[in-house]
């Protein structure tokens, strides 16, 4: 049942051009911020909240900015693979420093060392255009150059395949013995270093897995703007994948795509409707799903079957 | 006489006022079933923590087959073949007790291939079997948490086990179990010990369980040990029975 439901949304999703064409863009989008999530997801598994993973979204979009300028056209799997190995680095050198502390500290560390790169991005004006940012030229993709409405086409299936993947990929992570491990990390740390691993690497790992998602998630947001600005590192937008990974549910790696989903439609739509108050509607949002579904979203048909004459489930929200 | 597979020399460590070994010196030989008994507050966990890398002590040194363990992590130690279990069972709660055991078996093994479910490791017949000794196959699919004191207990031991150590401290296995299981599950454990050859050392209250398994006994009384010998000549002894067995 639950590969037919997977199997009808990745065919919903693919054809998604031929059949709702004006949600093309802001489909992107929800593509490239679930990337972000996952990278929330993968670090809450172990308990732990980044409020500054709005750094490595910012680094994906800057480096597509820089290799624009340095390469010109720079082919897009080129561009992807140096995004993937900045990424993963920055999220290794930073990871080295907040892989050691847990809860309010590493939420904290997270959050300065993002408002470093902010202030950074903002004051190195030269180099980074300052609170304008710097735009992203348009990369080819293997010799090929995109006009304007070929490249709205490729970028969203450029999105979307890289999120499958990338959820594909954290599924798998968190079956492995290293993703039960992360599990692990946020139950039993002596236990763990008792077995013969350490905490820290266990959780290191998963931190710079989860910057290069981040990072990906930025390029294809960035790319998608055409605009790489230090607000994408703003603590408002760490925390806001914070918010939706939470909103989706942090019990399966399908809430993150659900969570996202969700969050960009209350919010386009709640925008159109009420101007400057569309937060109210999404905290009002979260509110209700919190209160109803702790679980999150992707809790939600467990519970409404427990609900409504499911005699078979226990009342427990299985997610 | 065999070189001792632990040694420790002059360990001394003080909290504040309190000292909790002040000079301690005790060989752990192969396939021995070593208890140690004391009152409490003795220092007897407090060596625990210490052969394991948990706590540095202040002076004196610890080798294992000769090596200097001191300054080396719980983890590094547990990898050169010494386990433990805890008096309070340290669980992963949120998995099943399988899992736990996988678990264990992964990171002994280092599998880290990312494509491989930890639920489909090949030790997956080994940890069943090792439940199935300490008693707990018809458990293995219950969630940690779930479980009564005295299962949890002997979880923490087979996710110990699973370690396959050379050595494999105890503290307290039993308390927590019902009486009338305890000894049946002591009964157990030494046999499952003997086969494994693992040499084992144990904390323990219960005198009629360091007289049936102890191979050694070693008493610790205010950061020293008083008095190391067989159970029959320890528990004898007038100053053993006056300040730990009472009466």
């Amino acid at each position: 049942m639950q590969r037919l439901i997977l199997a009808a949304l990745l065919i919903a999703l693919f054809t998604l051009p031929f059949t709702f064409a004006s949600s093309v863009t802001i489909a992107t989008l929800i593509f490239a911020k679930a990337l972000a999530v996952l990278g929330i997801f993968v670090l809450l598994q172990a308990g732990q909240v980044s409020f500054g993973h709005g750094m490595f979204f910012a680094a994906g979009a800057y480096a597509a900015a820089y290799f624009g300028v340095v390469w010109r056209a720079p082919d897009l799997l080129v561009l992807t693979v140096a995004v993937i190995a900045i990424s993963g680095v920055s999220g290794l050198i930073i990871g080295l420093f907040v892989s050691r502390y847990r809860l309010i500290f590493f939420s904290m560390l997270n959050l300065a060392f993002s408002m470093v790169l902010f202030a950074l991005l903002e004051k190195l004006f030269h180099y980074t255009g300052g609170t304008d940012g710097m735009r992203i030229r348009r990369p080819s993709l293997m010799g090929y150059t995109f006009s304007r409405s070929d490249f709205d086409m490729a970028m969203f299936y450029y999105a979307l395949i890289l999120m499958v993947l990338c959820t594909g990929l954290v599924w798998l992570y968190l079956r492995s013995p290293l993703g039960q491990a992360l599990k692990a990390v946020k139950v039993n740390e002596t236990r763990l270093e008792y077995i013969g691993l350490s905490a820290n690497h266990t959780l290191l790992v998963a931190y710079v897995f989860s910057a290069v998602l981040a990072g990906l998630g930025g390029l294809a947001f960035g790319l998608v703007q055409g605009l790489a600005t230090p607000d994408l590192t703003f603590w408002t937008r760490s925390g806001e994948f914070v918010f939706i990974a939470v909103l989706g549910g942090i019990g399966s790696v399908f809430g993150v795509f659900a969570g996202t989903a969700v969050y960009e439609i209350v919010r386009f739509y709640a925008a159109a409707l009420l101007d400057d108050s569309w937060q109210l509607i999404l905290g009002i949002t979260l509110i209700a799903v919190i209160l109803t579904v702790p679980s999150g979203l992707i809790g939600l048909p467990a519970r409404l079957r427990a609900a409504f004459g499911g005699a078979r489930t226990n009342g427990k929200d299985k997610a | 006489m065999t070189a001792p597979l632990l040694s420790a020399r002059g360990i001394q460590i003080r909290f504040g006022g309190v000292i909790a070994a002040d000079g301690i010196d005790l060989d752990i030989f192969d396939r021995e079933n070593l208890a140690i008994i004391g009152p409490n507050g003795a220092g007897k966990t407090t060596f625990l923590n210490i052969t394991t890398g948990y706590l540095k002590p202040q002076g004196g040194s610890v080798t294992l087959n000769g090596r200097e363990i001191l300054g080396t992590p719980p983890r590094r130690i547990t990898r050169m073949g010494v386990a433990r279990a805890f008096q309070i069972p340290q669980l992963f709660t949120e998995h099943t007790v399988l899992e736990n055991m996988l678990l264990s078996a992964a990171v002994r093994e280092r599998i880290w291939n990312p494509l491989r479910p930890l639920s489909r490791i090949r030790q997956r017949a080994e940890m069943l079997d090792l439940l199935d000794l300490v008693g707990c196959a018809d458990i293995a699919d219950r969630l940690a948490s779930e479980l009564p004191e005295g299962q949890r207990k002997l979880v923490d031991i087979a996710i110990a086990l699973a370690q396959r150590p050379k050595l494999l401290l105890m503290d307290e296995p039993t308390s927590g179990v019902a009486t009338a299981d305890k000894f049946g599950i002591m009964e157990i454990l030494i046999k499952a010990l003997r086969e494994a050859q693992v040499a084992s050392v144990f904390v323990e209250h219960d005198m009629e369980m360091v007289s049936r398994y102890a191979s050694r006994v070693a008493v610790w009384s205010q950061g020293k040990i008083q008095m190391t010998g067989t159970p029959d000549v320890v528990m004898k002894d007038p100053d053993v029975i006056r300040t730990v067995i009472g009466g």
